[in-house]
């Protein structure tokens, strides 16, 4: 063991926290090493001069003001437990907007939908109109539309298609 | 702590009763002002106080009280610093700021200087030494922790406390040393020396 290994053991073994093997080690090194021996010996002394410092003791007056400041704090009521934390309120607000922001989507959809079958009812209201033929053919403002011309008849077309097929 | 948090007032007065002292005296090693130590104990009592509903006995309540001390102790430190450095560059320097005189060897230190001078410049090389090395030494040598608590307290592993508390006797050894010359070392078997 080096002087540099035995150094951070060695507060351990002055102090008798070391294990066996750690104590053993140190031990071993302090029997060859005269310099870590004079420093481990002064090390014991020097815990003997920081035991010469007083202790304090508080003032006389430290545990009254101790228990004014303590009654000062605010005591727990009956009714805390109806007031919730402020991180768990948060959490409940943003879960009930969420709720409402998710229950307002499907309304949505069923106003689309609602407003289909506002435009499917119109078509039905006039299905009867629509499907009666006699109705449609009897329409009175049909007769101001212009008729289309008439396409020719069959056997004026044949002669040119003879003749095409000729000068061929 | 338990008891408080299923609020018994009566609990938080024993927990009051049995670390006052030691916590008094931590954040007096601390912020070496009896007034301030005493405000910042108020402090962390009214911090475990408040956060009594929260509290879980996933570590000892020692570790959770003095890892609170250790914050405010280290804020307060850093606060009072900063203050003296923007009341002014120029300001003589206070006789508690002078720089440590170590005594030389030669001195009769136990002749010239009173008990109360001797615990003084005890107190004043461990206030010297750097934040973690401080709390190190405080909690390792006067509150008494274990390695585990104390390096879940300084947010370390245990090998890094070790070594921490290597480097901060090693000060304390140099910086003492007219003191260390003259102590009594314990003797085999006298018990734990710290």
């Amino acid at each position: 063991m080096k002087c540099e290994d035995v150094s951070k053991e060695l507060i351990a073994y002055l102090d008798r926290r070391a294990n066996s093997a750690e104590r053993h080690n140190v031990e071993e090194h302090l029997s060859a090493c005269s310099d870590c021996r004079t420093r481990a010996e002064e090390l014991r002394r020097l815990w003997n001069v920081l035991d010469e410092v007083p202790m304090v003791e508080p003032s006389l007056g430290f545990d009254a003001r101790m228990r004014a400041r303590i009654a000062e704090e605010p005591r727990p009521r009956w009714f805390n437990w109806l007031v919730p934390q402020p991180r768990l309120a948060f959490s409940m607000a943003l879960l009930l907007a969420l709720s409402v922001w998710m229950v307002q989507r499907p309304q949505d959809n069923s106003g689309l939908a609602a407003q289909s079958e506002h435009e499917q009812f119109q078509v039905i209201k006039n299905l009867d109109v629509l499907e009666n033929y006699d109705v449609l053919s009897k329409f009175d403002a049909l007769d101001e539309v212009p008729l289309e011309p008439t396409p020719a008849p069959a056997d004026q077309a044949q002669p040119n298609d003879q003749q095409q097929d000729d000068g061929g | 702590m338990l008891d408080v948090k299923a609020g018994d007032d009566a609990s938080f007065e024993l927990l009051l009763q049995k670390y006052r002292t030691p916590l008094v005296n931590f954040l007096f090693r601390m912020v070496r002002d009896t007034a301030t130590a005493e405000d910042l104990a108020q402090e962390v009592f009214l911090r475990v106080y408040r956060a009594r509903k929260e509290y879980s006995p996933s570590a000892k309540f020692t570790t959770w009280l003095f890892r609170i001390a250790t914050n405010l102790a280290l804020n307060s430190v850093r606060d009072n610093r900063h203050r003296r450095m923007e009341v002014s560059l120029d300001a003589p320097v206070e006789e508690d700021e002078a720089p440590l005189q170590v005594p030389t060897r030669e001195m009769r230190i136990d002749e010239h200087m009173v008990e109360r001078d001797r615990a003084d410049f005890i107190r004043r090389a461990v206030a010297s030494l750097p934040e973690k090395q401080r709390v190190a030494v405080l909690l390792h040598k006067y509150e008494e922790m274990d390695y585990g608590e104390i390096a879940r307290i300084l947010d370390c592993s245990e090998s890094a406390l070790k070594s921490l508390l290597f480097r901060a006797y090693e000060n304390l050894r140099v910086q003492l040393a007219p003191l260390v010359s003259q102590a009594v070392p314990h003797r085999a078997g006298e018990g734990r020396p710290v």
